[in-house]
């Protein structure tokens, strides 16, 4: 009986174990997406005539903790925070709500970030290597809850603004194309 | 069951045990230094106290000089109405005694949903409405019923602009002159449009978008001068003033905020009253290495002007970035209050009010020239509610500092030691990299920012709308790169003592003291006006426009409009021979930007951490973009 039990646990342990060790493994060289932003990215959910859906890009550093610090140090580093603070906005829009003027898809963000948006958002093409777009995507992201808990940022060592990315709930389930009220003519 | 309950509050008494002496070490930590109080505070009263001793009426008292008086035409060309910047009417039809009929006579809606912070010029039976980005031109017909559209004008700004302001895509006013209104666009457009028909007379580009340049303020035009200055402290600008013809929009000069002294315009003309204001080249000396080129002292608030002396006077905007362990040194010339000649530009004297300024506090308040009997003798002199927290009262011919009164709750100076000239830091409220400093008070937009103070020569006082905010702080190191913000600071503000996170005060200038306090549970963000009615005009942040009486702050009526006021308010006399009081209603700017951008809460530093101390405001007004317009009946 006893015994039993034993090795129930010492097998769940062992998974567990492995599991952790799946999770400490950090992937430093995460190849990021071919993807650029002239890969098909679409602005609109109205689609004309018979559907044709894009495979949406998946974004490896969505997995990856380290990738998404990574977008945290450089979402700092290249002046986001300057805006977009830490996902409240202020310059720019609150990235941590369920708005999202150009789309929520990492898709849609590396290209907001790539190309600039007509109503101040400036065009980074050319500015921050392709790599680290896709890490800052992965932390904007997670900003508002889009990414999976055991990857999201947990608080850091600065005074604390707001809520970890961790423990940000989305407000709704997503829509990637709610237009925000404050759009300016 | 008792039990549990004993248990349960024997717990709370244990938190509130806590809290305590948490506020004891907080208080204990402020108090264990002198720390510069508002002389006169207990005469702080809210709505329901009595008046307090006013200075007997005859007493010596402050007037505005001459000179620089606007004549009572019942106009009101510029947004200060006169180069003294009094916003003083001499219209007395609507008074203490009929204030309580005023009643909506128009209103209209500006089309733009952003914070309303400017003032409505009136010439010519006209009025002229300026909106936020994109910076709309109204012209408004005060001869017919329900202000009929004469012409609008859209200069159609570059939407891009609205990525390098800092505090919402405000525009403070027009002005008007030699026939044509004067705009400036948030693109760095400087414009003059003919008034009768809104055509174009000329533009000019005066800044550049990818500096992080921007214009918000309103011009002035003195002379044949267009007097204009850039926003950007917070974008890494070098700051600047300019002056273009009237006739041709040509650049006369532009004097810089920092630089050489040949670009600040700095020459044999130049006597600072203070030993610490001479030298040579300080506004590249007091700087390490070339910082000075991204080092702010922009020129985004207001200017007044002097026809006696021939003197404008305008204060600088706070040095870049706000995290000053990247610029060790004065950093001259931010925070500065210049004298200059406005046909040539050059400086007469400066004082630099803020040095190597520490909390944002940007110099840019409104001058305000007035004679006051001082010592036995007049001085003419001119009074700044600085956003340090000191009101300044300083010799407008020399530079020389009178006073420097606390006007609001300051724990992060210790005073202005009037013979060096210097502001006195607190060492403990010092931001230092990597580590939290808390409860500076005042917060970074000071103990008032741009919203602009009004003087009765009836009452004799200086009415100013303000804030109570502290902060919290945290800086970390701040990025340059072009276009984009160069803070390098997390901050987080709260309302301070007391609770009540803005204020009406009345302040003496002959005593150097407040005479009555109005408390105001949301930051006072309008300007301010006072007429010969004895009365006071302003606005709060959920709506309410509100008229006080000048000698004793009681308030005579209030009026809710449709959205938060953070714009000034203006009187005039219709074609009619009526007496009209009008003012934009819609929130926004940096403290109302929490609406006006939709900005979420949950963060802290949201808007340079101004959410954190508004976050009740989505509840208490929604955008808006009005103009009202009150008469009595």
């Amino acid at each position: 009986m006893m015994g039993r039990k034993l090795r129930g646990a010492v097998a769940l342990a062992a998974a567990l174990a492995a599991l952790g060790c799946q999770r400490e493994t950090r992937r430093f060289r995460e190849s990021p997406p071919a993807a650029t932003s002239e890969t098909a990215v679409s602005m609109s959910e109205l689609v004309p005539g018979p559907k044709t859906r894009d495979l949406p890009i998946r974004n490896p550093y969505e997995r990856n903790a380290y990738a998404v610090s990574e977008g945290e140090r450089l979402f700092n580093a290249y002046n986001c925070s300057g805006c977009h603070s830490h996902g409240g906005g202020g310059i720019g829009p609150a990235l941590m709500d369920d708005q999202w003027i150009y789309g929520s898809d990492p898709e849609n963000i590396f290209s907001t970030i790539v190309e600039g948006r007509p109503n101040g958002m400036p065009t980074f093409r050319g500015k921050i290597p392709n790599y680290q777009v896709w890490q800052i995507v992965a932390y904007v992201r997670s900003l508002s809850g889009l990414l999976p808990k055991d990857i999201a940022p947990a608080r850091d060592d600065h005074m604390v603004a707001g809520p970890e990315p961790q423990r940000t709930e989305p407000l709704r389930p997503k829509h990637a194309f709610t237009p925000a009220a404050a759009e300016h003519p | 069951m008792s039990q549990s309950v004993r248990f349960w509050w024997s717990g709370r008494a244990g938190v509130a045990a806590l809290l305590v002496t948490v506020g004891i070490c907080g208080c204990s930590k402020g108090g264990a230094r002198a720390e510069p109080r508002r002389a006169g505070a207990d005469t702080v009263r809210t709505d329901t106290v009595t008046p307090p001793a006013a200075p007997a009426p005859g007493g010596p008292r402050a007037t505005i000089p001459a000179d620089a008086a606007a004549p009572e035409d019942g106009q009101w060309t510029r947004p200060a109405r006169d180069y003294a910047s009094t916003r003083y009417s001499g219209l007395d039809q609507i008074n203490t005694g009929n204030v309580a009929q005023l009643r909506v006579a128009a209103t209209f809606s500006t089309g733009v949903l952003r914070g309303q912070e400017a003032a409505p010029i009136v010439v010519n039976n006209t009025m002229y409405v300026i909106t936020p980005f994109p910076n709309f031109v109204y012209a408004l017909d005060l001869t017919q019923p329900g202000l009929p559209v004469k012409w609008t004008y859209k200069p159609k700004p570059m939407a891009a602009a609205q990525g390098v302001a800092c505090c919402d895509v405000v525009n403070r006013g027009v002005v008007y002159a030699d026939g044509k209104i004067i705009l400036n666009t948030l693109d760095n457009h400087t414009i003059a449009v003919d008034a009768e028909t809104g055509r174009e007379v000329w533009r000019t580009r005066v800044g550049d978008i990818n500096l992080g340049e921007s214009l918000t303020m309103a011009p002035l035009v003195v002379k044949d001068k267009v007097l204009v200055g850039n926003s950007g402290g917070e974008f890494g600008v070098r700051g600047w003033l300019t002056a273009l013809d009237l006739s041709t929009g040509k650049l006369a000069w532009r004097a810089y905020g920092t630089g050489p002294d040949k670009d600040v315009l700095i020459g044999p003309r130049f006597h600072p009253f203070y030993a610490k204001d001479r030298g040579t080249d300080l506004g590249v000396a007091t700087w390490p290495g070339d910082m000075w080129k991204i080092g702010g002292g922009g020129a985004w608030g207001w200017i007044s002007y002097d026809p006696a002396l021939d003197l404008v006077y305008y204060g600088t905007s706070n040095p870049g970035p706000w995290n000053p362990a990247q610029r060790p040194g004065d950093n001259k010339w931010t925070i500065t209050l210049f004298a200059r000649d406005p046909d040539t530009g050059e400086a007469v004297w400066a004082y630099q009010i803020t040095p190597h300024d520490l909390h944002d506090y940007d110099g840019i308040n409104e001058s305000v020239l007035l004679d006051v009997p001082w010592h036995g003798q007049v001085r003419h002199v001119l009074l700044r509610p600085e956003r340090n927290g000191y009101l300044y009262m300083i010799d407008r011919a020399t530079g020389e500092v009178l006073y420097a009164n606390p006007f609001g709750y300051i724990n992060s100076t210790t005073g202005v030691d009037l013979r060096t000239g210097r502001l006195q830091y607190a060492a403990d409220k010092e931001p230092e990299l990597g580590k939290v400093v808390r409860d500076i008070c005042p917060a970074a937009p000071g103990v008032k920012d741009w919203q602009p103070s009004s003087f009765s020569p009836r009452t004799g006082y200086l009415y100013i709308p303000h804030q109570n905010l502290c902060m919290d702080v945290e800086s970390v190191e701040a990025s340059y790169v072009a276009g984009t913000p160069f803070v390098g600071m997390n901050v987080k503000m709260k309302a301070g003592p007391g609770g009540h996170r803005g204020e009406l005060t009345a302040w003496d200038p002959v005593g150097g003291k407040p005479v009555w306090i109005v408390k105001e549970d949301l930051p006072v963000w309008s300007g301010t006006v006072a007429t010969a009615g004895d009365l006071v005009f302003y606005g709060t942040m959920d709506g309410w426009f509100k008229a006080l009486d000048a000698r004793t702050g009681r308030e005579l009526w209030k009026f809710k409009t449709g959205s938060g006021i953070i714009g000034q308010p203006v009187t005039y006399r219709g074609p009619d021979g009526k007496q009209y009081v009008a003012v934009l209603s819609g929130v926004g700017g940096w403290s109302g930007g929490i609406v006006a951008g939709d900005l979420d809460a949950r963060d802290s530093s949201a808007a340079l951490g101004f959410v954190n101390a508004m976050k009740d405001l989505p509840a208490r007004s929604t955008k808006g973009g009005t103009l009202y317009v009150f008469a009595l009946p």
